[in-house]
């Protein structure tokens, strides 16, 4: 077994809100093998994203990111100096993120910025970068590249300049792909689209991708491994039809019964009670409790330890402990 | 793009228009050639002597309408004038007013045009700088200093400034002006450093919030996750858009390039187009100070077409309507 | 007609009445009170600087007859002059020939013995009168400049931009092309021709101010107007057939009050900086501290230097818009329409 590409344990990024440093990802911990795919899936507010900016130590000042070790591609990240770190960012690990509207610079033709990712890493010349940049807009399929080579951000669509994100990221075929919520800004056709890109690229390149989403639908298209958060934590972990087909948090059964399906037509659409808390409000004790179903006394006072359903599945719930250990 | 040109030009044109037409209710409508005629020669100087007075400079013509002929009156009069820059004599000394601008046009430029471009440069440069540094110490010690220089009024900054280089240090002359090149910059030193100085709160304020809110903007983000290091950043990223914001904010400060700055003028004895516009205020000059007006709307008209115009070279989103 | 000191009482008290009635509307809204407990969190010291020169303003606006004052004959001062709370807590006639150093005992030119030895805090000017007293009294002034104006400026600007924003059209153009003329003269030079031609007087130079300071927030309120008429409670309320008055009123005016209070902060200190270079140019309102510095420039040139007059002039007008200006930046952090939607 090679070593993971993304080895996280846990993970802790704080804010500063109100004088006090407040976790918003608390003790997060997973692993990315080489060429896999694992979805990070929860509500907003869980903490997903700062989970992914965390890895590559984007996450703006004034937050700060600690954990027991972060390992990307074998080499410890939090502990790389920052010039060492923007060797690794592009390279070996690339990120794409929601809203293609707004992270593409608009005054700089789309050729341009993905000329300047592959410069940045490699040394060579303007015509070659060039060359190499309308092959990739091949292989993600943009329409007549070496004309959209100079288009600028407005002339494309938001489809197009995902793509365009999504060439920028592979270009230096980095090992780790972190997507952020890549296809919720679209729309749904342009979605089915983008997944299917991936999902070619992934098998081509052998690219590992962490996942960041909140559509289930989504989950089901890419990933081999799935990791559901709430409230700054991992609460249960397995593969693909592990988590899809016999969840047992009672937070995942939930988010998987609120999936509405064609199936259940006249039904009343379930949902979890209650809100998401913000993070000022997670203290000890397991943070979905106000929620639970299946809620009990220990679940105010320690968040449970993760309890291993198999080799690959693991839930944190003191109820499903209590289950596993009758 | 020509169309919008012309578009914009003829909407210039009609603005201009409008600023006439306010001048025109502002001084012959509301203060009247008789109000303009007593404040000139005297309170209490009789009706004949006003009478004569307003026939020397020709105010003594209908206003508005005029039945016998009506291109004879005041206000056409005005219109006519002042579009074809035959501006006539001034109300306090009967100067040819074209003669006075010509000859301090180049007084205003030499105190102005240095003061824009160092304080564009420096302004530029400073609030890079503290952005770069944002949500530390060096920003928050900062913003306080800038509010803290746009706090204190540009009056006490020429007091001040004149006083201690002046006086104090002895290090420039208090005051005057001799345009031979070699000797200039001696007496503007000061006006430059103290205009430099009192302006630089507010601009340094005002680029670092542009610069701030572009760096915290999404493709920032991206560009930091392709490996880009902060300082490649903030120029080749960040600059470019921050552009477009302080492009309008320059530009519209170039109409004071020539009106010159009133103050500094004033108090340092430079014969400008600001020390002129100092004089007829004393002097209750309305012929020249309505000439001000006029130019300094002027300027300011055709600096924000140059400005609409130059977005276009800017921002690829508005150059190809 | 009414007296100038009776009507600046009535303002008072139409002032303080105005203040409770908002104090009342803040305190039941949840989001006016949050806010202004933010502003006290966040600058406590410069709110309360502020609300220093508030009361020397309102205490110097409140002026009254008779109360017999002793003159330096020892006779009764005449009792037709009007003095206000702040010219009562100095003597009545308090002045001296000319110049002294504060807390001096002597005149400064010629060491003449004072009147008054030593109760001089901040000196007295060229004809005798003391610092402390004009400076106290200017506080009224430049008040009254940035109040007064205020009051000029917001309403005709909400007017004029919420109807371009929310009629559009014909109404817009109009609105526009006048924001366009105005907005392309140079500030300071339409200040100056308007004073010049209306006068110089308190009012005349409040309007001059007010005329070249409204467009900014004009073209603000439209901005914003344009955005709330498209949303759909406006729409709503439209489809139902409320009438346009109503819905300005009811959905559109309430929610530009936060961008009011910002603008009004914001204005004053460029009002109050303005009206000193208007009277440095020799065009102000008499007994503001811009005319003091404008007196006081001349006496630096003496020697040995007269310095206290612009001292205090310079001090009280920092004074103020320092801590103006600090509020105004809290006041717009704490009214931020971004900062009040964020919720993480």
């Amino acid at each position: 077994m090679s070593e993971p590409v993304l080895s996280v344990r846990d993970l802790r990024t704080t804010f500063p809100l109100g004088g006090e440093p407040v976790p918003v990802v608390d003790g997060v911990g997973f692993e990315v093998a080489s060429g896999e795919v694992l979805a990070l899936v929860g509500e907003s507010g869980c903490g997903k994203s700062v989970t992914a900016l965390s890895i590559l130590r984007l996450v703006p000042r004034p937050g700060r990111v600690a954990a027991g070790h972060l390992r990307l591609c074998g080499r410890d990240v939090l502990s790389l100096p920052v010039r060492e770190m923007r060797r690794v960012r592009g390279a070996d690990a690339a990120m794409i993120f929601q809203e293609p509207m707004t992270s593409l610079n608009p005054v700089v033709s789309v050729g341009a910025q993905v000329v300047e990712a592959i410069r940045l890493h490699e040394r060579v010349s303007a015509s070659q970068a060039r060359r190499r940049t309308i092959e990739l807009f091949e292989s993600v399929r943009i329409p007549d590249p070496a004309e959209r080579v100079d288009s600028y951000p407005h002339q494309l669509s938001g489809g197009l300049k995902q793509r365009v994100m999504i060439a920028m990221a592979l270009a230096l075929r980095p090992r780790l792909l972190v997507a952020d919520e890549p296809t919720t800004a679209l729309d749904v056709t342009i979605q089915a689209q983008i997944l299917e890109l991936l999902r070619e690229l992934q098998r081509e390149l052998g690219t590992a991708i962490l996942l960041i989403t909140h559509d289930l639908g989504v989950v089901n298209e890419l990933a081999d491994r799935i990791a559901v958060m709430y409230a700054g934590r991992i609460v249960e972990e397995g593969t693909r039809e592990e988590i899809l087909a016999r969840a047992r948090h009672p937070y995942t059964q939930g988010l998987l019964r609120a999936v509405p399906s064609l199936g259940r037509r006249g039904e009343r659409l379930a949902e979890i009670p209650g809100v998401v808390p913000s993070p000022i409000e997670w203290s000890r004790g397991c943070p979905f409790r106000t929620r639970c179903p299946r809620v009990l006394p220990a679940c105010a006072e320690t968040m449970p330890a993760p309890t291993r359903l198999s080799t690959t599945h693991a839930s944190r719930c003191h109820a499903v402990a209590a289950e596993v250990s009758t | 793009m020509l169309a919008y040109l012309i578009r914009r030009l003829a909407y210039g044109v009609l603005t201009v228009q409008g600023v006439l037409l306010l001048l025109f209710v502002l001084f012959f409508l509301y203060a009247t050639p008789t109000e303009m005629a007593r404040r000139a020669v005297g309170e209490k100087a009789p009706p004949e002597v006003l009478e004569q007075w307003i026939v020397n400079h020709g105010y003594d013509r209908p206003r508005v309408w005029n039945p016998a002929n009506p291109s004879d009156t005041l206000l056409a009069d005005h219109f006519r004038r002042m579009l074809s820059f035959d501006f006539g004599r001034s109300d306090a000394d009967d100067s040819p007013i074209v003669e006075r601008l010509r000859q301090g046009v180049v007084p205003s430029l030499s105190v102005t045009l240095p003061l824009f471009v160092g304080g564009l440069a420096i302004g530029i440069a400073l609030s890079l700088f503290v952005a770069y540094f944002r949500e530390t110490y060096i920003d928050r010690a900062g913003v306080v200093l800038c509010v803290l220089g746009m706090s204190v009024s540009i009056l006490l900054y020429i007091i001040g400034g004149q006083f201690l280089l002046g006086k104090l240090l002895r290090w420039f002359p208090i005051s005057g002006f001799d345009p031979q090149p070699a000797l200039v910059s001696r007496f503007l030193a000061i006006p430059w450093i103290i205009g430099l100085l009192s302006g630089l709160g507010g601009e340094v304020r005002f680029y670092r919030t542009v610069f701030v809110e572009e760096t915290s903007r999404d493709y920032v983000r991206t560009a930091r996750a392709k490996g880009c290091g902060d300082g490649r950043i903030m120029w080749r990223h960040v600059l470019r858009n921050a552009m477009i914001p302080i492009l309008t904010h320059v530009v519209v400060a170039i109409p004071f390039l020539f009106t010159g700055s009133l103050l500094l003028e004033s108090f340092f004895g430079i014969p400008g187009l600001g020390s002129i516009t100092v004089d007829a205020i004393h002097g209750n000059d309305f012929s020249t100070l309505r000439v001000m007006v006029y130019i300094g709307a002027l300027l300011f008209v055709l600096a924000q077409i140059v400005t609409d115009v130059s977005y276009t070279l800017v921002d690829p989103r508005v150059r190809l309507e | 007609m009414v007296e100038p000191h009776v009507a600046s009482n009535l303002v008072v008290a139409v002032l303080v009445a105005g203040a409770l009635f908002v104090a009342r509307a803040v305190r039941k809204s949840d989001l006016w009170r949050g806010s202004l407990r933010e502003l006290a969190r966040r600058r406590p010291l410069a709110l309360g600087v502020v609300a220093i020169y508030v009361l020397v303003a309102l205490l110097d606006s409140v002026a009254w007859t008779g109360g017999g004052a002793v003159g330096a004959q020892g006779d009764q001062l005449a009792l037709h002059e009007p003095r206000s709370v702040v010219d009562r807590l100095f003597p009545g006639d308090f002045g001296e020939r000319s110049y002294s150093v504060p807390l001096a005992s002597a005149e400064f030119y010629g060491g003449a013995a004072l009147r008054h030895p030593g109760r001089h805090w901040l000196g007295t000017d060229i004809l005798g009168r003391d610092i402390l007293h004009l400076t106290l009294k200017g506080a009224r002034i430049a008040l009254l400049i940035g109040g007064f104006t205020s009051l000029i400026v917001i309403p005709l600007a909400l007017l004029f931009g919420v109807s371009a924003g929310y009629f559009g059209g014909r109404v817009d153009d109009a609105v526009f092309f006048l924001i366009s003329v105005l907005a392309s003269i140079p500030g300071l030079l339409l200040l100056i021709v308007l004073v010049m031609v209306m006068g110089r007087g308190a009012v005349q130079v409040c309007i001059a101010l007010g005329v070249t300071s409204w467009v900014g927030f004009c073209r603000v309120a439209r901005g914003e107007t344009l955005k709330l008429r498209e949303l759909d409670y406006v729409q709503a309320a439209r489809a139902l057939g409320v009438s346009e008055l109503r819905i300005i009123l009811r959905h559109v005016v309430p929610n530009l009050l936060h961008l009011v209070v910002i603008t009004f902060v914001l204005l004053f200190s460029g009002l109050v900086l303005s009206e000193a270079i208007l009277a440095w140019l020799g065009i102000g309102i008499d007994g503001s501290w811009g005319q003091m510095i404008d007196q006081a420039r001349d006496e630096l040139s003496r020697d040995p230097i007269i310095w206290w007059n612009l001292a205090a002039a310079s001090a009280a007008l920092f004074g103020l818009i320092l801590a103006v200006n600090f509020v105004g930046d809290a006041v717009r952090d704490v009214l931020d329409p971004r900062t009040l939607r964020e919720d993480r």
